[in-house]
C-alpha cells in the first residue's frame, strides 16, 4: 500500500480545475474521508455535502474517478488500488461550488413526474388493506427503497442528451406509484411520465441499474412506464 | 394530436414495425440462403417473383415496416445528437421515411413486375 493517496479534485463551478492533492493513505480509508480529510488538514475552503456518513441519506453522491458514486460507502482499496483518485461533483445537475451540486432539477423532475402520493381515503376510512404478495405491491417493492442520491441520474446518458428527461430515479418513483394501488393520481402520471421526455426516451442502457448504490433496477421500472403508457394510449388516455 | 400522445404513438410504432421486420428479416434471409443452395442464378428468382402476388405482398409489407422503423430511430439520433427538436425533428422523421418508402417500393416492383 503507497504512503499518499494522489487526489484530484473539482475546484470552482462550472469553469473550475483540478487540484491536486496528497492524502495519506489509511486501512478501511473511503472516498468520503479522503475528501474530510483534505477538507480538516489541507484547504478548509473545499465546499462538500455529507451528512450520515453510512449510506443512508444519500447526500456524498460524487464522480469517483469517473463513475457517479456515494462516497461514504466507496472504499479507496476498491477505486483506486494503485493510489490515484478523481474526485468531482455529481454529473448533470448545475455546481454550486466544488463538490457541492444543485439538486434542485433533480427534484424539480421527480414533481413534473408526479412522483408524490396522491391520496383517496382519509383519516375516517379504514386501512387499506394490500397484499404483500400480490403482483402490484412487489413491483412497488422492487423500487420503493429509492433514497433520491442521484446517482442513476448522473449515471444516465440520455439525461446528458436530452435535458428535459425526467431521469431514472423520477420514473422509477413514478412506477412504484402506479403500482400503487391506493393511490388516485395514475391518469395524470402516465400522462407526465410518457413521450420523448419520459420513459419513451430510455435507451435501456442499464448504466441507472448498474450505478445504482441500493441495486435497484430503474431500467426495469421504465420498462414497466412504457407498458402501461402504451396501454393509456390505446384506451385513449393519454392527451 | 399533442406532442405527448404523438411520441408515445412513434414509440408503439417503431415496437410494432420491429415485430414485423425481426420476422421479415428471418423469412428473406432463410429464403436468399435456401434458393442460393438450390442453385438458382437471379434470373431464375426473377422469374419466380415477378408477377407473385404473394412476395409482392410481403415485400411491401418489408418495405412499409422499414419505411416507419428507421425514421422513427433516426429522429432520435437527430434529437440526442444534433440538438434538432420540435418540429424540425418531426420533418426528418417524414422526410426520411418518405425516401425509404420511394426508394423501397422501386424495388419491390423491380424485382415483382408490378409497375411502380
Amino acid at each position: 500500500m503507497q504512503a499518499t493517496i494522489a487526489v484530484k479534485v473539482w475546484r470552482g463551478t462550472s469553469d473550475g480545475v483540478w487540484q491536486a492533492f496528497d492524502v495519506p493513505r489509511r486501512d478501511a480509508q473511503t472516498v468520503l474521508d479522503v475528501v474530510t480529510h483534505i477538507q480538516r488538514h489541507l484547504d478548509a475552503t473545499l465546499a462538500y455535502r455529507f451528512a450520515c456518513r453510512v449510506g443512508m441519506c444519500g447526500s456524498c453522491a460524487m464522480m469517483v474517478n469517473g463513475r457517479a458514486r456515494w462516497t461514504c460507502r466507496t472504499h479507496v482499496d476498491v477505486v483506486a488500488p494503485e493510489g490515484a483518485l478523481t474526485i468531482g461533483p455529481l454529473g448533470h445537475l448545475p455546481v454550486v461550488r466544488d463538490l457541492v451540486v444543485d439538486m434542485a432539477p433533480f427534484f424539480d423532475k421527480a414533481q413534473r413526474a408526479h412522483a408524490a402520493f396522491v391520496p383517496t381515503a382519509t383519516r375516517h376510512d379504514p386501512f387499506a388493506v394490500v397484499p404483500p404478495t400480490s403482483p402490484a405491491r412487489r413491483a412497488a417493492d422492487a423500487g420503493i427503497e429509492c433514497i433520491g442520491c442521484g446517482v442513476c441520474y448522473a449515471a444516465c446518458d440520455v439525461v446528458d442528451w436530452r435535458p428535459d428527461y425526467l431521469g431514472p430515479a423520477a420514473l422509477n418513483r413514478a412506477w412504484t406509484l402506479v403500482n400503487d394501488v391506493r393511490d388516485g393520481g395514475q391518469r395524470a402520471r402516465l400522462q407526465a411520465v410518457a413521450g420523448d421526455a419520459g420513459c419513451h426516451a430510455c435507451h435501456t442502457h442499464q448504466s441507472c441499474t448498474r450505478a445504482c448504490p441500493k441495486h435497484l433496477a430503474p431500467t426495469g421500472a421504465i420498462a414497466g412506464l412504457k407498458r402501461a403508457t402504451a396501454r393509456a394510449a390505446m384506451r385513449g388516455e393519454i392527451d | 394530436m399533442t406532442a405527448t400522445r404523438w411520441q408515445t404513438w412513434l414509440w408503439l410504432a417503431q415496437r410494432g414495425s420491429a415485430a414485423v421486420l425481426a420476422l421479415c428479416v428471418l423469412v428473406h434471409l432463410v429464403t436468399m440462403i435456401v434458393v442460393v443452395q438450390g442453385g438458382l442464378t437471379a434470373g431464375d428468382i426473377l422469374g419466380r417473383t415477378r408477377g407473385n402476388a404473394g412476395w409482392a405482398a410481403f415485400y411491401a409489407t418489408f418495405v412499409l415496416a422499414v419505411a416507419i422503423h428507421a425514421p422513427i430511430g433516426v429522429r432520435t439520433i437527430a434529437t440526442e445528437w444534433l440538438g434538432v427538436r420540435g418540429r424540425a425533428v418531426d420533418g426528418v422523421l417524414v422526410v426520411f421515411g418518405g425516401v425509404l418508402a420511394w426508394l423501397g417500393w422501386r424495388a419491390v416492383a423491380a424485382v415483382t413486375g408490378i409497375s411502380g
